[in-house]
């Protein structure tokens, strides 16, 4: 990892929900950083946490049966312990945010112009409006609405999907944030569509210098615009890596089953594909030691410590695992199913 | 061989638009246009191609949900067409569909047994006594614990949730099993499971699988054959390894280089075709050749005139005038 000081590091953090069922630990102890100018990727099936993360690091959930704690820094000042009026200033400024949904997340009463205009001014509150109007002309443009001076008027209803997140986009970047946490952005669209949003964010990354922080749950993704990878398994870190160590020495069973089961789709040959059994268990009722014990093909049997101890983060190779299997059994599997 | 499941010529038009003079639409939306496809016995056919591309109209026509404008549909070589009352509902036992979504395609009042005998109970294939050794007997075959035929929707996951989808699409026996996106709102994991179980029950049960999807590697692993669909039409069609291994035209080949590999490749940008624009409207789509406004290759000829399928010589056939032919 490089030695930059990270633009965003979260350290520790828990988020749960009080149910009538029970405490929900959505997050569960996760840390990493973000570093400038860099994509850092978060990998996890639906359930694992990823979206919650998100919303906790621009706080947007709260309310009483909400617990956070743990540190946020955005460079070096924890967001989490700032009043509410200064993270006001912080989203949307600092940090923006782009949804998987393009069309729930405008406003379908307003122009697309009056909504680019509308993230400005609550940040450059009495700039005069020629020069609103310029400066949502140029974010229109950035993005390659062609047309803009015509299509600023439009409505989220006049435009396709993928235009739709390119407005998401501008919108996000109209104030130039350091930071772009973008969730599920492509999940939406076709596959056509999403090649080109993922080139437009990764340019839109490399002239601002900023950091984005891509969260998907495809690894196809992954593998082509993201330098940092964490992989999440029901609310905690299951591998941190950078992509390519992920891809060619994955060390948690949890990745390697998620590699083998993409990589048999990407063979023409009609086998049976690789999945992993079972499904991904209730947080309110997580097993005992490792969360991914029951789906595992390699846990080492009822008294061994898959199943009384909660694997912490550590060095595996160039990775870090959260698992109980010794440096040896990770490297014997490796090779088995992953040398090329 | 008779197909199984043949269809000739099918077109669709939705009404669009209105005017208040005429107190009538005053467009089309040719969702669907002149699509020709044919499907062997417990073969599976793929069906790809972006959203609004008339996939999801074409398996709703095939299943006699909606009335095609012209064309016919062949079932084990019987014209169903323009079957109507107790025909079409004997027809229906042939043909089933599995939906995209397992959350809104189950009755969320009725337990997971209620659901997998319905059509049981609609066609009246097994008595009533039999009926529950029917519906467990089903469970089992789709990897469902046949004690929880008493349990309701919500105390299942998303995977399992699909398999009651196929159970209750098996029930009748059918001969063609409609499949529209049943796996795209899954997870990776759990996807893998249910292609697998779909596979398994086709080698068990010679059921052939119309599978729709957009996801270009899950149709590559299911199907035999292939058809892309642009804006209604088909415009390449053959046996998966060939289109896959070499599509001739541009729109299958950019939507193939379009899918991300899970694979980095360091130091070296994978050349990808990034089509610019989006998919034109089905209302008034562009003259001649309907790729024409999006592909690199168009010349004043795709304009004016529209391309044919043409056999390119290896059972493929596909719709370009300027093919991407082997040198």
């Amino acid at each position: 990892m490089t030695n930059t000081t990270p633009l965003l590091s979260v350290r520790d953090l828990h988020v749960s929900f009080n149910t009538a069922d029970g405490v929900v630990k959505a997050v569960d102890g996760v840390s990493f950083d973000v570093v400038n100018g860099q994509t850092m990727g978060i990998v996890g099936e639906s359930g694992s946490g990823k979206s919650v993360m998100v919303s906790a690091i621009m706080r947007l959930n709260f309310g009483t049966d909400v617990i956070v704690s743990g540190q946020i820094l955005l460079n070096g000042i924890d967001l989490l312990a700032l009043p509410e009026s200064e993270m006001r200033q912080v989203r949307g400024s600092e940090i923006a945010m782009i949804f998987q949904d393009p069309l729930s997340a405008l406003n379908p009463f307003y122009t697309v112009g009056y909504q680019i205009a509308e993230a400005y001014l609550v940040h450059h509150p009495k700039t005069p409006k020629a020069q609103v109007e310029a400066i949502v002309l140029n974010a229109l443009d950035k993005v390659g609405i062609p047309d803009a001076r015509k299509r600023m008027k439009s409505y989220p209803h006049e435009f396709s999907g993928g235009m739709r997140q390119r407005i998401v986009i501008a919108m996000a970047l109209i104030n130039k944030p350091k930071l772009l946490i973008a969730d599920e952005p492509t999940t939406a669209l076709d596959v056509t569509v999403q090649a080109q949003i993922l080139e437009l964010i990764d340019a839109l990354r490399e002239e601002n210098n900023s950091a984005v922080m891509l969260i998907t749950h495809d690894l196809g993704v992954v593998a082509e615009t993201i330098q940092q990878v964490m992989v999440m398994y029901a609310g905690r870190t299951a591998e941190y890596a950078t992509v390519q160590d992920l891809f060619d020495t994955p060390s948690h069973p949890y990745t390697q089953g998620l590699l083998r089961a993409v990589r048999s789709f990407d063979q023409s040959t009609r086998g049976s594909l690789v999945s992993i059994s079972g499904t991904p268990p209730s947080l309110i009722n997580l097993p005992e030691g490792c969360a991914f014990r029951p789906r595992c093909s390699q846990e080492m049997g009822p008294q061994s410590a898959c199943a009384t101890q909660r694997p912490n983060l550590r060095t595996i190779g160039a990775n870090q695992s959260a698992c109980h299997l010794s440096a040896d059994e990770v490297s014997r599997v490796q090779r088995e199913a992953f040398s090329k | 061989m008779t197909p199984i499941l043949e269809v000739r010529d099918v077109k669709k038009y939705f009404p669009s638009g209105s005017s208040r003079v005429l107190q009538r639409p005053t467009g089309q939306v040719k969702a669907v246009d002149g699509v020709s496809l044919s499907l062997q016995k417990g073969k599976t056919l793929g069906v790809v191609g972006e959203s609004g591309c008339g996939k999801s109209t074409l398996a709703r026509i095939l299943m006699r949900l909606i009335e095609p404008s012209s064309g016919s549909i062949f079932l084990d070589g019987e014209d169903v067409t323009r079957l109507s009352g107790s025909d079409l509902r004997r027809m229906r036992r042939d043909i089933q569909i599995i939906f995209q979504d397992p959350y809104s395609s189950l009755n969320p009042r009725h337990s997971i047994g209620e659901i997998i005998a319905t059509p049981l109970r609609i066609q009246k294939t097994v008595t009533k006594s039999e009926e529950v050794g029917r519906v467990k007997e089903l469970m089992h075959l789709v990897g469902l614990n046949p004690e929880h035929f008493n349990r309701f929707p919500h105390e299942f996951s998303g995977g399992q949730r699909q398999r009651v989808g196929i159970a209750r699409s098996l029930a009748l026996n059918p001969k063609v099993i409609v499949a529209d996106e049943p796996v795209s709102a899954l997870d990776v994991s759990i996807q893998s499971q249910i292609l697998n179980l779909m596979q398994d029950l086709q080698t068990k049960l010679q059921v052939a699988f119309v599978f729709i999807a957009h996801d270009l590697s899950v149709v590559r692993h299911i199907a035999d054959d292939v058809a892309v669909m642009y804006l209604g039409k088909i415009v390449e069609l053959g046996p998966a390894n060939i289109v896959y291994g070499h599509p001739t035209h541009p729109y299958t080949k950019a939507l193939m280089s379009a899918v991300p590999v899970a694979n980095p490749v360091s130091g070296r940008k994978i050349s990808r075709i990034v089509l610019t624009g989006d998919v034109p409207s089905p209302i008034d789509p562009p003259s001649g050749c309907r790729f024409r406004t999006r592909c690199w290759k168009a010349q004043d000829i795709c304009a004016s005139n529209e391309p044919e399928l043409l056999d390119r010589g290896d059972g493929r056939v596909s719709a370009c005038h300027f093919p991407e032919l082997e040198a």
